[in-house]
């Protein structure tokens, strides 16, 4: 551990070489561009990420509830659509490339712009360093880097939705040959190369993140800070980054020969193609092949979404019960087992595309694995809840949600990854209604009680109860009523990705349940633009934090400064001397990890 | 106008929340933070109560609104449906109770365990007995599952019985193709590269192959009751898939690349309108694979019939390859269409 102590110095002694050097007379004084533009402090960094993850929630939110107009409403026409997007909406209808595009674009920007920058970028930019004990990112050029690269992948992202042709329309998971032929569909245009480059060079992004967060985690803990006393947020994204590392670069080499599937005549993934009535030149290529690369990372792309959630809900029910979370080394290693299964199961996406079933049958047993570290999660995290002392702080709301829905989402993943109940319930709303409920709304309220729960150390002020409240509740009200009834549909049969179904004798008769799905997303989505609304407020009115710890707690975070500077210390970074769990130990409410260990302490 | 209406209505909404919500804060500050903090956390603990109790009420209602509009309550009409079915009960068993248990617990923590000034929270941090418990009780679950998911899974995927009727389905955008093999019960061999729709030659079925020639082509499906059919799929395009909700049966249409699966059809479509109590019942494909801006559109039907129904709607049909020689008759002498099989026959 003394090495680590050394390197935490050295960071100490060259921040502050850095200020003798320049800061005899304007002492600390940052210019604009280096401050707030190409900041190199993983705090700045990381709210550079959330508010442009919260850009895209906003605009990937918005598709939704455009395609819900057109699924809720099919007979309608708003003449304000026409106004607003011309051809794509001619006679106020959402036209059905417009509608692909926004299905297309609504996935992409959640799972990897929102979820994946917004999330996990954001809380392990955040919370490594803080938690950790260490002046700031292993490498805080990489990590400005990481952010840029992760703009730059937003900017041509965003250009897409203006070409002519549309941006991508054939699904977040852009099979080929849909994505490889622009005569197949309008989106397969420049609208594909585009969300092409745009991928590149957010897997960069990713990995140049993740590099950084896993050397930072290893290599600079704080005295003391051994693995198994690190709080659980830094296990959790400490696995995602490794997922990340490990899978990112396969999804770069898919988006790359499907390039140059596109443009320069090759077929890796085409063969035998007939299209519009031309006849293709392309033989031997596997349109397969690109689902199995995309889906190495696509599965583990899921938890890279997740694992972050669940170590903050982790942390927040922990604190907020005022008791250890409960069976520390079981959620570490739950963690791990899922992590390590994450690689194991993409397959399970792929049932029924003639897939081998021997080899689909391991697929099945892998997949299912997964649920035995997820229920020692769940009656974990239960465990923590029994014979505490709730506050329900709005991040304490969160946490509890996020629990409910990945029961629940959980719940019918069992049914999806069993191949036999796959063919049935294969691509029909059940899958919508598992997928967003388990990794898109559960994430979300993952994200939410960190941002709740982080947001006095991030800007020294409090974010609005009574909004925090409000949008808690008709969050998780409105998650219910729009995902449980889509389980009905997905019995159905209902296929997803259908901009109509009034031709179908077997799937018209949703009509009004579609209706209220419709309504009410417009209304949670109204709700999300309020939290939105509360969090720039409170950044410059909110309540000021008055208190180092706010929320009475044990991590490290919370011995810094109410507003730290560049270094998180003003003086030595603290020695740890305890794991982050001690609360209700003892008779006392809480003990940071900072305090020794007293002599009659009782041991756990 | 009405649009930019319901949006100033939003927006006003919007300031008056907003304009509450301060206010709280104000009143928080007036009344003392300790005393708002116990008061929103009663509210809040209460407020999971009711929704615990109204997301079960909610959810019961949900099941008697939508219960009867899904297939659950429907028969399958394939014997591999049925195992499907069976599976789905067992499923949603175990799963719903463990859901029930969970979500019950949750929120009932929730509720019980909410801040009081009495209580100090119980300092619990492992116990090796409990995590052994559900670590090993899902287990044992999931092992029921795996265990009926696999028997079904290798049942289902095995080869087709040999004496399968094959019906070869093909689909582009946005419809679907269908061939059976006629008389021989072989499909004649193709090449994608003939595929030529102007001259009747859609499928792209290689003449020069005489187990073609009987080949029938057809926009609809007619399968026979009871008699196990094997579906050779294939896809000119992009990917497509053969989605049959009331047989239970999937499969991706993949170019380049034909995939199988077989069933047995278990009632006519005729049945199947009494079953359903709709009079307006067929059997339809869906394209269940995103496939381009026409993909919701992409239907293909099946009838299901008996074997006399069945056996004179096919006599109905003419090979295609007749068809295509007719049409090209006018060009090329008459004799050619027997030509060519005799030609094939001595080969």
């Amino acid at each position: 551990m003394s090495e680590t102590t050394i390197q935490g110095q050295q960071v100490a002694t060259v921040l502050h070489g850095h200020d003798d050097h320049h800061g005899h007379d304007h002492h600390h004084e940052e210019s604009f561009i280096s401050k707030y533009v190409f900041s190199m402090d993983h705090k700045m960094i990381a709210k550079q990420f959330l508010i442009t993850g919260m850009i895209w929630a906003i605009i990937g939110g918005l598709f939704s509830v455009l395609f819900r107009i057109q699924l809720g409403y099919p007979d309608a026409t708003f003449p304000i659509l026409e106004d607003i997007f011309g051809k794509w909406a001619q006679g106020g209808k959402i036209s059905p490339d417009f509608y692909y595009a926004l299905v297309t674009m609504h996935g992409t920007i959640l799972v990897f712009f929102v979820l994946t920058a917004g999330l996990s970028g954001t809380f392990a930019n955040f919370l490594i360093p803080l938690q950790i004990g260490a002046r700031d990112m292993a490498s805080p050029m990489l990590n400005m880097l990481s952010y840029w690269f992760f703009f730059g992948a937003s900017i041509v992202m965003f250009a897409s939705l203006f070409v002519q042709t549309g941006p991508a329309s054939g699904g977040w998971t852009i099979y080929p040959p849909l994505s490889a032929l622009g005569q197949a569909s309008e989106g397969s245009k420049i609208g594909m190369d585009l969300w092409l480059v745009s991928m590149a060079l957010f897997i960069v992004s990713s990995l140049l993140g993740g590099l950084n967060y896993i050397s930072t985690i290893l290599n600079m803990r704080t005295k003391g800070m051994s693995m198994t006393r690190l709080p659980l947020t830094i296990w959790a994204i400490f696995f995602t980054a490794v997922l990340g590392v490990l899978s990112f670069p396969v999804l770069l080499s898919g988006a790359i020969l499907l390039l140059f599937d596109r443009n320069l005549g090759t077929s890796f993934y085409l063969s035998d193609i007939v299209v519009k009535g031309e006849i293709l030149p392309n033989e031997g290529g596997s349109a397969i092949l690109f689902q199995h690369l995309f889906w190495f990372l696509g599965h583990p792309e899921v938890y890279i979404i997740l694992l972050p959630a669940m170590g903050m809900v982790s942390e927040v029910l922990s604190i907020n019960s005022r008791k250890p979370i409960f069976g520390y080394m079981a959620m570490v290693v739950s963690l791990f087992a899922i992590a390590t299964l994450a690689f194991l199961v993409w397959a399970h996406h792929m049932f029924v595309t003639g897939l081998n079933p021997f080899l689909g049958a391991f697929f099945v047993l892998l997949t299912l694995l997964i649920a035995i570290p997820s229920a020692i999660k769940v009656f974990n995290w239960l465990t923590t809840l029994w014979k505490g002392n709730l506050r329900f702080t709005p991040a304490m709301l969160f946490a509890v949600g996020f629990v409910s829905l990945f029961i629940s989402g959980g719940l019918t993943g069992i049914f999806l990854g069993n191949s036999t109940l796959d063919i049935h319930l294969h691509d029909t709303y059940f899958v919508v209604a598992h997928f967003h409920i388990v990794m898109g709304v559960a994430s979300f309220f993952g994200m939410f009680a960190g941002v709740y729960h982080w947001f006095p150390k991030m800007y020294g002020r409090y974010m609005n109860n009574t909004l925090a409240y409000i949008h808690f509740w008709v969050t998780l009200a409105g998650a219910y009523l729009i995902f449980w009834p889509m389980h009905y549909q997905g019995f159905a049969g209902m296929p997803r990705r259908y901009y109509d179904f009034s031709n179908w004798e077997s799937f018209k008769h949703f009509g009004d349940l579609n209706q209220f799905i419709s309504t009410v997303s417009m209304i949670v989505f109204a709700a999300q633009l309020l939290m939105v609304f509360n969090f720039f407020y409170s950044i410059f009115k909110g309540r000021k934090v008055t208190s180092e710890n706010p929320w009475g707690a044990n991590t490290l975070e919370w011995t810094t400064p109410v507003n730290p500077g560049h270094g998180n210390w003003p003086g030595d970074i603290p020695e740890v001397h305890r794991w982050a769990y001690d609360y209700g130990k003892d008779g006392k409410d809480f003990i940071a990890q900072t305090e020794p260990v007293g002599e009659h302490e009782s041991k756990h | 106008m009405s649009g930019y209406f319901i949006l100033a209505i939003l927006v006003l909404a919007f300031i008056v929340i907003f304009q509450i919500a301060k206010a709280s804060e104000y009143v928080s500050v007036l009344k003392g933070e300790e005393q708002t903090f116990q008061q929103n956390n009663r509210i809040n603990a209460f407020l999971f109560l009711v929704f615990l109790v109204l997301g079960l009420a909610g959810a019961y209602w949900c099941n008697e609104l939508f219960y009867d509009r899904t297939l659950l309550g429907t028969p399958a009409a394939s014997e591999h449906g049925e195992k499907i079915d069976f599976m789905m009960w067992i499923t949603l068993a175990i799963t719903g109770l463990v859901f029930l248990l969970t979500q019950i617990l949750l929120f009932w923590f929730a509720y019980k365990y909410q801040y009081t000034e009495k209580r100090q929270a119980f300092y619990y941090p492992h116990n090796n007995k409990l995590e052994f418990l559900w670590t090993a009780v899902p287990a044992i679950f999931l092992s029921v599952l795996v265990g009926f998911g696999l028997y079904y899974w290798f049942g289902m995927t095995k080869d087709a019985p040999k004496d399968a009727q094959i019906v070869e389905i093909t689909g582009k955008q946005f419809n679907w193709m269908v061939r059976y093999p006629g008389k021989d019960g072989v499909l004649g061999r193709k090449n994608y590269r003939l595929t030529d729709a102007s001259n009747g030659n859609a499928l792209g079925v290689d003449w020069e192959d005489a187990s073609s020639h009987d080949d029938i082509e057809a926009t609809e499906m007619h399968l026979v009751v009871g008699k196990t059919v094997k579906l050779v799929i294939n896809a000119q395009d992009v990917i497509h898939d053969v989605g049959l909700p009331h047989f239970r049966m999937k499969m991706d249409a993949v170019p380049g690349i034909p995939t199988t699966i077989w069933f047995t059809p278990k009632y006519t479509t005729e049945e199947m309108k009494k079953i359903t109590g709709n009079k307006d019942f067929v059997y339809e494909i869906s394209c269940d694979q995103m496939c381009g801006s026409g993909h919701y559109s992409m239907k293909g039907i099946i009838v299901v019939e008996t074997q006399d129904e069945y056996n004179r709607w096919l006599a109905e049909k003419k090979p295609q390859y007749l068809t295509v020689k007719e049409a090209a008759a006018p060009a090329a002498p008459a004799a050619d269409t027997t030509a060519r099989p005799i030609a094939q026959a001595i080969n």
